[in-house]
């Protein structure tokens, strides 16, 4: 697989190191790593720069990860990235509401790294 | 009756708490923690990270820990050598609060969708007490990792 570039939105600064040592135990080959504190912070970031990968929580203070997930297909920005959730809220609801605002898995807290295996690697092979 | 169901309802609630406690430390420390009855000794310092919790349960979930087991929690979640209780342990603290209410929460078909979280808020200091106002409900727990243990406790005014 190549090396992968991957953006993590998480207002946790541990959570996303959390996530990017779970993708990198996971067999990823990481070249960049973005974070994002806020969706605003993301979007402003894919203005910029170009990833393969976008993982988001979503329940984060100023934008949260579903308004996050609406305002990226609302400015066309990386339409072809897969973006997966990882967050606490679990219920079926939220898992279809982040479906229909474009997430394309969904990953709960708390996680193993075969987990974020399972979801992650099936996205990027059909990319 | 209303009695009974509600002691039943609290009872389901604990047994899922246990478990979710158990399920976190495992799967995102790779530790075992189990419920222990006596309460630990609380250090001077202590650190609690709040989550609040709306709609059909309105109230709050509080972690507590001393400094010394804070840290502790901090180095397991993030493989990090810590020193002191500087904002990577008030975060991670956050953030094991937060996937314990969540998937505690999650487990509960009434509130996984019906109940909503805020994100955490952390509080440190010395001889301090949080007094939840017109709390009615009430699950306080112990828990031990390694050898150090934290309590956690959910409050609300009212389930419905």
């Amino acid at each position: 697989m190549n090396r992968i570039r991957t953006l993590i939105v998480d207002d946790s600064s541990v959570m996303r190191k959390i996530v990017e040592r779970a993708l990198r135990q996971a067999g990823l080959e990481l070249s960049t790593v973005l974070e994002a504190a806020s969706g605003v912070e993301a979007l402003d970031l894919l203005h910029r720069e170009q990833v393969d990968l976008i993982l988001s929580d979503i329940n984060m203070p100023h934008m949260d990860g579903l308004e996050f997930l609406r305002q990226m297909q609302a400015r066309n920005l990386a339409p072809d990235t897969p973006v997966v959730m990882i967050t606490t809220e679990s219920s079926e609801e939220h898992v279809r509401e982040a479906i229909a605002a474009g997430a394309m898995g969904y990953i709960r807290k708390p996680f193993t790294p075969e987990q974020v295996k399972d979801r992650v690697l099936p996205l990027l092979d059909a990319v | 009756m209303a009695t009974s169901a509600r002691i039943s309802e609290a009872e389901v609630y604990r047994q899922h708490l246990d478990q979710t406690v158990e399920e976190v430390f495992g799967m995102m420390m790779g530790l075992p923690c189990s419920i222990v009855e006596e309460w630990p000794a609380e250090e001077r310092e202590t650190i609690s990270a709040v989550i609040g919790l709306a709609g059909a349960m309105s109230g709050a979930c509080v972690l507590r820990a001393g400094e010394s087991v804070a840290i502790r929690m901090a180095e397991h979640l993030t493989g990090m050598e810590i020193t002191g209780l500087d904002p990577t342990v008030k975060d991670a603290v956050g953030e094991v609060c937060n996937m314990i209410a969540g998937a505690w929460k999650g487990k509960l078909p009434a509130l996984a969708s019906a109940c909503m979280l805020s994100t955490p808020t952390v509080v440190t200091g010395t001889s301090y007490e949080l007094y939840p106002q017109r709390a009615e409900f009430r699950i306080e727990r112990c828990y031990q990792f390694e050898s150090c243990a934290f309590s956690f406790t959910i409050f609300s005014e009212e389930i419905r």
